[in-house]
């Protein structure tokens, strides 16, 4: 593997977790709990599908045969998308919305911050956009698990078991390859140590706030970095390729 | 003598109205004024939200990651009208959730257009271009209104439609220009939202029962039919620009009137759906009550949350 292959699957890797996240996301536009959610929920992953959009557009660049970012975005076959299994998992209420942002924001604050310092300079200044927003996002979701977790009763109940059953799917965020390892040797990637101390010092510090605890089960979902995805995904492709199936090879 | 008292502020309260002096929250009003505007503001602050779930519709399956980007920072930015539009109520006196359950029972309306379905992508441009656009036109006097916070709120919300129009022609542009299948698509779009687009500016004058006094108080500077009439102007131009064609065989330019001849409107259509009979109606309110009740438990969570907080602190 070259560095410029490693470098494609990496960079595929961050732009589809922000795809498919703000794919989620935008299902929901029009339908959040209040007005100011529906906001704030909508800019996030306009956000995304903006990070999104300069991951891919990238990623289509380093690729063998010259990809453009929409030919990624909406052309690839189930097993070519590489998110982690995390982002795609549906909205479900409220709860289970806050708390897969909250995993995936906790975790991508620390590596765009590291990935700024990054020798790929086209690498580097994606995150440094992207951080900006990331900052808000993580904001903005841990905020919401400690309202929540705080909050009524059923408030408590509701987002202790969204972070039961999502738990598992954040292990996979800390997925490494034979790609990463390449890219982490020529300090085009930052090593995931750090990054996996600060990740799990956040979920701490706001799940104690938060007045929740960690599950016990302890199973660990993963497959989405190796393009082996959940059932839900078919669907979120179906919905989201529609019109560059349907109608190929046209301008909109 | 309260009689007396209440007829000299009301001749006080035309006199600034006639003199273009702005009414604001702290200003004496006659009822009657202070229950139009809050009925026709909330009205327009349940169209900005209703209208987000027919555009909302197509957010998931836009053709490319800009069209994407870019519906959504739209359908956001009617969010964001309608907040504007619900404080500017709240400074009647009315409550923002009492007026939103007034939506959910049906007691409150909106604009009818939103309850016609979104079949296509051309859909998203015919919506931008002829809703967004109409909206323009009833909205831009607004900027006028006699009562301040309304009048100010209308800036912000304008600037906003145009660029949505903008766009929404942009996207009709661009299918017009493009294969068979993608002008066909874009056809369709006009013929269906056509007239339901010209119906947004309501009843004819005549048969229009709070134009008069609306126009009087100036929170209305023109009449339907005269801002109808001014739609079908700028419109028709535009679509025969790109190549597409207005589906009335009545339209015709008439020199003595500087204007568009054009057919008459379905008003049995109109009255079905505002009268609940539209093809979306039940869905459109219905995704609304839904979203409510589904966040109630979160609107509770953050109060109690707020509450604990507060006493913390105290
Ligand atoms: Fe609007
Ligand atoms: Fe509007
Ligand atoms: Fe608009």
């Amino acid at each position: 593997m070259t560095t410029k292959e490693a470098l494609y699957k990496y960079v595929l890797r961050l732009g589809d977790d922000s795809l498919i996240l703000g794919q989620r996301l935008s299902e929901l536009c029009g339908h959040g709990p209040i007005l100011e959610e529906d906001i704030a929920t909508t800019n996030i992953s306009l956000d995304l599908i903006g990070q999104a959009t300069l991951f891919l557009e990238y990623a289509g660049s380093l690729s063998n045969e010259f990809k453009t970012n929409d030919e990624l975005a909406f052309l690839r076959l189930e097993k070519d998308y590489l998110n982690v299994l995390l982002v795609e998992q549906p909205n479900g209420h409220f709860g289970d919305t806050i708390m897969r942002q909250f995993l995936f924001d906790a975790f991508r604050l620390p590596l765009l911050t590291k990935l700024q310092d990054s020798k790929d300079n086209t690498l580097s200044s994606i995150a440094e956009k992207a951080l900006k927003e990331t900052k808000y996002h993580l904001r903005h979701s841990s905020e919401w698990v400690v309202r929540l977790g705080d909050g009524t009763e059923e408030s408590h109940h509701k987002i202790q078991e969204s972070l039961n059953t999502l738990y598992r799917y954040s292990h996979e965020l800390f997925f490494v390859d034979e790609a990463d390892v390449l890219l982490q040797q020529e300090a085009i990637i930052p090593e995931l140590d750090d990054i996996k101390s600060q990740w799990s010092q956040t979920i701490k510090d706001v799940l104690e706030m938060a007045t929740l605890s960690l599950p016990t089960n302890n199973w660990k979902f993963e497959g989405g970095r190796m393009g082996r995805h959940s059932e839900h995904m078919g669907y979120l492709l179906a919905e989201m390729q529609y019109m560059q199936r349907t109608y190929p090879n046209m301008e909109w | 003598m309260e009689k007396v008292d209440n007829k000299d502020l009301e001749k006080k309260f035309q006199e600034k109205i006639d003199q273009d002096i702005k009414i604001e929250p702290n200003d004496w009003m006659p009822d009657n004024y202070r229950d139009t505007l809050i009925r026709q503001i909330s009205q327009h602050a349940h169209s900005e939200v209703v209208g987000m779930l027919p555009e909302g519709n197509w957010i998931t399956r836009a053709p490319n990651l800009r069209r994407k980007a870019v519906l959504l920072a739209k359908v956001q930015d009617e969010a964001g009208h309608g907040l504007y539009l619900y404080s500017a109520v709240e400074t009647l006196g009315a409550d923002r959730e009492d007026t939103i359950d007034d939506l959910h029972s049906g007691k409150a309306k909106y604009s009818s257009i939103f309850n016609y379905p979104t079949l296509t992508w051309a859909d998203m441009g015919a919506i931008g271009w002829l809703v967004d656009g109409a909206a323009i036109m009833n909205q831009v006097p607004l900027c006028r209104c006699s009562y301040g916070p309304y009048a100010r709120a209308m800036v912000r919300v304008c600037k906003e439609e145009s660029f949505h129009q903008r766009q929404g022609f942009e996207v009709m542009t661009k299918l017009a220009a493009g294969t068979p299948e993608q002008k066909e698509m874009a056809q369709d779009a006009l013929n269906r939202f056509w007239w339901p687009a010209l119906m947004m500016f309501g009843p004819n004058d005549a048969d229009s029962k709070h134009t008069e006094q609306s126009m009087k108080w100036k929170i209305k500077r023109h009449t339907n039919d005269e801002l109808r009439q001014q739609f079908v102007n700028v419109t028709v131009p535009q679509a025969e620009m790109i190549g597409l064609t207005v589906p009335d065989k009545d339209i015709k330019w008439n020199d003595s009137k500087n204007g568009y001849d054009f057919g008459a409107i379905n008003w049995d259509e109109f009255w079905q759906v505002v009268g609940g009979n539209g093809p979306c109606n039940q869905e459109r309110v219905e995704a609304r009550r839904k979203a409510k009740e589904n966040g109630s438990w979160v609107v509770e969570a953050a109060a109690a949350f707020a509450n604990k907080r507060m006493k913390k602190t105290a």
